[in-house]
């Protein structure tokens, strides 16, 4: 898993005429855990986007320091999956390994049995045969992160992993997230909880007011930042402690 | 006649029948499937938009053959669709307008000006062919055609088949596999436009939609999983050709909409009986198990 960081240099993306974020400048250097915070539109998930070329800069660029497009894993918000589509909780997962497998080839048995450990690191054993209509949310995520694993990728990008799900889910998936880690790849995530920031990602971005600002997590996420990034008072429950 | 051989006479005595029939189970093999994937992509609008979009095409090509052909009006309803599912898709990137939008807006225009091309060079009965087709009128190359369409329809869904399932469940994961979700969907709107182009000899370019769009709704209360919801759709397709041309033979009705609405007449039937049909209600699925 060597390679280089992901650098954005004085990158600014701007949708539908109107600027997302402008002038932003840094590194997630390989290995790292990175959160990227911010309110509801501050342009989260563009900015993994545009790491990952989906969406064109209108400045600056982005380096991936020798990664290529199969070195990343990606795991989209889970509200834009169409969850109602017949399709089994196993072949959703075989579906990670589309690198392998590409378009057309089969999966062969190792593949399969990778499938079926994969299911089985997350708790979905059981859930192999059903339909992904029939999982709930948690499991759906759960399936989700499974799938991830089988992308076996160097950068594992997460958009709101943890949304709207049980604590007891939460903690599973995060610990999975410390393994990848401690794996030594690395990690980007877009969060709102700002106690699993502080508890679990040593770096975080905060998006506000169109800029970023960039560094660890205990120097850059101060009431002061957290108020101008949210436009709230600091007295808000999540700003100092557990959500 | 027999009531028993009532059900194969009318196929056995007469050529123009054997062809309907022959007509109708290719249409129904071809389209079932499609229109399943249209249903689950939620691109139903956009199917019937197509089916508008492909007439100044075809138009354009019953002017050039100078009478109804197949091939060349099947020439141009193809490159009609075509140009139809790109600009709308152009615009959709391009505008804030959803593609259903620019589909519905193209398609509208599509259809008035096939009629206006008809209409200045043939006569209303020329109009009505093209528009509800002449299913009892289709000739051999016709079939030909048709089968071809199908074949090829067939094999070009089973090479596409998991890019084609991945985008749709999860567009994003795919794109950021770096496969291209875009190619496949393009693909995917070709072999709507040619199935459509199938139709429309025999239904016309206003009804060969529902081959593809009524079978497939009636077999999505049936089964939830994927392969068997295709293989049913195709059956009920074929079945409500073979039945329609039947009622449409007995009861000396028009072919056409016979096999549609028998189509329909599954499809209220499904939606009276099955177990996902009306008795399921609006909520969850009544298959999904805990």
């Amino acid at each position: 898993m060597s390679h280089g960081a992901i650098g954005l240099d004085d990158a600014g993306v701007t949708l539908h005429g109107t600027p997302v974020w402008q002038h932003v400048t840094g590194s997630f250097a390989p290995g790292s855990m990175t959160a990227i915070a911010g309110a509801n539109g501050a342009g989260k998930s563009t900015l993994l986007r545009a790491i990952l070329g989906e969406v064109p800069l209108a400045t600056g660029r982005i380096t991936l320091g020798g990664l290529r497009a199969q070195d990343f894993g990606y795991l989209p918000q889970a509200r834009i999956i169409d969850r109602a589509f017949p399709i089994s909780v196993t072949d959703m997962v075989l579906g990670g390994a589309w690198r392998q497998t590409g378009a057309f080839g089969a999966a062969s048995r190792a593949v399969r049995q990778r499938a079926a450990d994969a299911l089985c690191r997350v708790g979905l054993e059981k859930q192999a045969g059903r339909m992904i209509d029939a999982l709930s949310a948690g499991q759906f995520q759960r399936l989700l992160f499974a799938r991830l694993l089988m992308t076996d990728a160097s950068v594992i990008m997460l958009d709101e992993p943890f949304t709207a799900l049980d604590a007891p889910t939460t903690q599973d998936l995060l610990a999975l997230v410390r393994e990848w880690h401690a794996q030594g790849r690395t990690i980007i995530a877009v969060l709102h909880d700002m106690h699993q920031i502080r508890t679990c990602f040593p770096h975080v971005v905060l998006l506000s007011g169109g800029q970023a600002i960039w560094g660890e997590t205990a120097r850059i996420l101060t009431p002061g930042t957290l108020q101008r990034a949210y436009d709230t008072p600091q007295a808000t429950p999540w700003a100092g402690g557990p959500a | 006649m027999s009531m028993l051989a009532g059900l194969w006479e009318p196929f056995a005595t007469f050529g123009f029948m054997r062809r309907a029939l022959v007509a109708s189970i290719t249409l129904g093999m071809g389209a079932g499937p499609v229109g399943v994937l249209l249903q689950l992509r939620r691109m139903s609008l956009i199917g019937d938009a197509m089916s508008h979009a492909i007439l100044p095409g075809a138009a354009i090509g019953f002017l050039a053959a100078g009478g109804l052909s197949l091939t060349a009006m099947g020439l141009g309803g193809i490159a009609a669709g075509l140009g139809v599912a790109l600009l709308a898709g152009l615009v959709s990137r391009r505008t804030h307008l959803a593609e259903d939008a620019s589909f519905a807006s193209f398609y509208l225009t599509s259809l008035a000006l096939g009629v206006l091309i008809v209409s200045a060079r043939g006569s209303n009965i020329d109009l009505l062919h093209v528009l509800f087709g002449t299913i009892l009128a289709i000739d051999g190359p016709a079939l030909y055609l048709m089968a071809g369409i199908t074949t090829l329809s067939v094999c070009l869904l089973s090479f596409i088949w998991r890019p084609l399932v991945m985008e749709c469940v999860d567009p994003g994961f795919m794109r950021m596999t770096g496969s291209r979700g875009a190619l496949y969907h393009m693909v995917f709107l070709f072999l709507v436009v040619i199935n459509l182009v199938a139709g429309f000899e025999a239904l016309g370019t206003l009804m060969s939609v529902g081959m593809m769009m009524v079978p497939a709704a009636t077999a999505r209360l049936w089964t939830r999983r994927l392969v068997p919801m295709m293989a049913l759709s195709a059956t009920v397709g074929m079945l409500a050709g073979y039945t329609g041309l039947l009622v449409s033979y007995h009861f000396r009705l028009a072919a056409g909409p016979c096999i549609i609405l028998t189509c329909s007449a599954a499809y209220l039937f499904s939606l009276i009986t099955s177990p996902a049909g009306i008795r399921a209600g609006g909520g969850s699925s009544p298959f999904r198990s805990h």
